[in-house]
């Protein structure tokens, strides 16, 4: 049972406490947060590998993603095969104000063309100039940092397994044969 | 011809103080509260950690637009930012920094200081009452209250130290007091102290100001330079009571090397007093209206009675 009194004191124990300790305030416009790996700030475009499949879209939960396109004919690349068509990005905004963040159109997309750049400062006077087009995306992409290196005890990744099994195959089989993998 | 000067003089240097000391003591709180609640405070202003932060409150304050209420007492609404503040200038006056280093030595000093300093408390009645709104007239009668309860046990514990000195001069009860009044008058310093934080609606005592429950009591409907005079003079306040308890309770300008650095003494301790105000405000949750009360009748009358008494006692034997 506490004393009478006790709870005055503890009160000017813990404020003192407090005043004699350092804050730990980030002072955010003067330092720039150091974030951690893989930080989620802003979705990242590069046009080149967007295939117009639409699985970022269909996948997104906020429907905040907007993809237009249209079907160009290429010329056949060697005499008497057929034209072959391919998809032309017109449009590609995403709505970041209906954006939750969730990383499901970078993990559904197949051709790496999303990616999650760690900057966050793109805060607007007007909600519609959060939409971001595909040149404004493609712009971010110069902000996505390099993988971070795997940890210590991780397993590897499934690329260089494959590629190391192929390489194993291939020294093991007998010369002449060509290795199926 | 020198005696004029030396009034003026004496008076300039009172203003300066009555000007430049609450801004410190504001600045102070801004700080000290900010880092008790593990933040930083201001850190823009000036530039360095803040520094300026009030001077841009009142540049901010001066620009705001005076508006008073249609439905309010318009005479009596102007008038009580000005009531509220001046009385805590002219009791600045009469406190003794130093031997002799004092706006004006009144023999009745105490009953002086005390005597004005209530006055102050009318100007927020006044505002309460004026500013035709309920909230702030609940507060101005919530300070009516406090006022009512507190002004007794204050002024019971600041007779104290007055008996014992067998003076009401602030320059004679500093030049009798002895180190070990700090034990003796104990009991009167916390009732002086806590009353005087009452009486100056300072947390936790601020109930009738509560801005969880009635906005801000009777500054409600004031703006501009008129809730800056508030504000000044609630900072005002606690540097008159600082430098009240350490003139009737803490030797004043008694200490080590007292006859070079008296006045340093005075000003250190009421600045440690300040600080002690400060601290509270952020340890403390505020106190209900009826423990308000039964705090001031059942608690600080009966210590300050029994006080007086033993100082009674002590001085007569």
């Amino acid at each position: 049972m506490s004393s009478w009194g006790s709870g005055l004191l503890d009160g000017l124990r813990v404020t003192w406490r407090n005043l004699t300790r350092r804050s730990v305030t980030a002072q955010y416009p003067d330092a720039m947060p150091v974030l951690p790996p893989r930080s989620r700030g802003v979705i990242a475009l590069i046009e080149e590998n967007c295939t117009v499949c639409m699985l970022c879209a269909r996948e997104c939960p906020a429907w905040c993603i907007y993809i237009d396109s249209h079907k160009e004919v290429v010329p056949p690349v060697e005499e008497g095969a057929r034209e072959r068509s391919r998809n032309v990005l017109d449009q590609f905004d995403i709505d970041f104000s209906l954006c939750m963040y969730c990383s499901i159109c970078i993990e559904a997309c197949p051709f790496d063309a999303l990616h999650w750049s760690p900057e966050f400062e793109y805060a607007e006077y007007d909600i519609r100039d959060l939409t971001h087009d595909k040149d404004r995306l493609r712009d971010w992409m110069w902000t996505v940092p390099v993988p971070p290196a795997l940890d210590p005890a991780a397993e590897e990744p499934k690329e260089v397994v494959a590629a190391r099994k192929a390489a194993d195959v291939k020294d093991t089989a007998p010369p002449g044969q060509e290795p199926k993998a | 011809m020198a005696e004029w000067v030396e009034v003026v003089l004496r008076v300039l240097v009172v203003i300066a103080a009555f000007l430049v000391l609450p801004l410190l003591v504001g600045q102070t709180e801004h700080k000290a509260m900010a880092h008790m609640q593990s933040r930083v405070g201001p850190m823009y202003a000036g530039g360095f950690h803040g520094w300026a932060q009030l001077v841009a409150d009142g540049v901010k304050f001066a620009q705001k637009e005076d508006v008073v209420p249609a439905a309010a007492d318009r005479t009596v609404f102007k008038l009580a930012p000005a009531v509220a503040l001046l009385p805590y200038l002219v009791a600045f006056v009469a406190i003794p920094v130093g031997p002799g280093l004092v706006g004006q030595d009144l023999d009745l000093g105490l009953f002086f200081v005390l005597a004005v300093m209530s006055v102050g408390v009318l100007g927020s009645l006044m505002g309460g009452w004026a500013s035709a709104n309920k909230y702030s007239l609940l507060g101005g009668m919530r300070i009516a209250a406090q006022l009512m309860a507190y002004e007794l046990p204050f002024v019971l514990a600041a007779v104290s130290p007055a008996m014992a000195a067998g003076t009401l001069s602030l320059t004679g009860i500093v030049e009798a007091w002895q180190w070990w009044w700090l034990l003796w008058q104990l009991p009167a310093m916390v009732v002086f102290f806590v009353a005087g934080l009452a009486e100056l609606r300072r947390p936790p005592f601020d109930m009738p100001v509560a801005d969880s429950e009635i906005v801000f009591g009777p500054y409600t409907e004031y703006t501009g330079l008129r809730f800056a005079l508030f504000l000044l003079a609630e900072y005002a306040g606690i540097v008159l009571l600082s430098a009240l308890t350490a003139v009737l309770f803490l030797g004043g300008w008694q200490g080590p090397f007292e006859g070079a650095l008296g006045w340093l003494w005075t000003l250190v301790k009421t600045g440690v007093v300040a600080f002690v105000v400060i601290w509270a405000r952020v340890a403390y949750p505020r106190l209900r209206e009826d423990q308000l009360q039964s705090l001031a009748w059942k608690v600080l009358v009966p210590v300050a009675l029994a006080q007086l008494a033993l100082t009674t006692v002590v001085a007569v034997a």
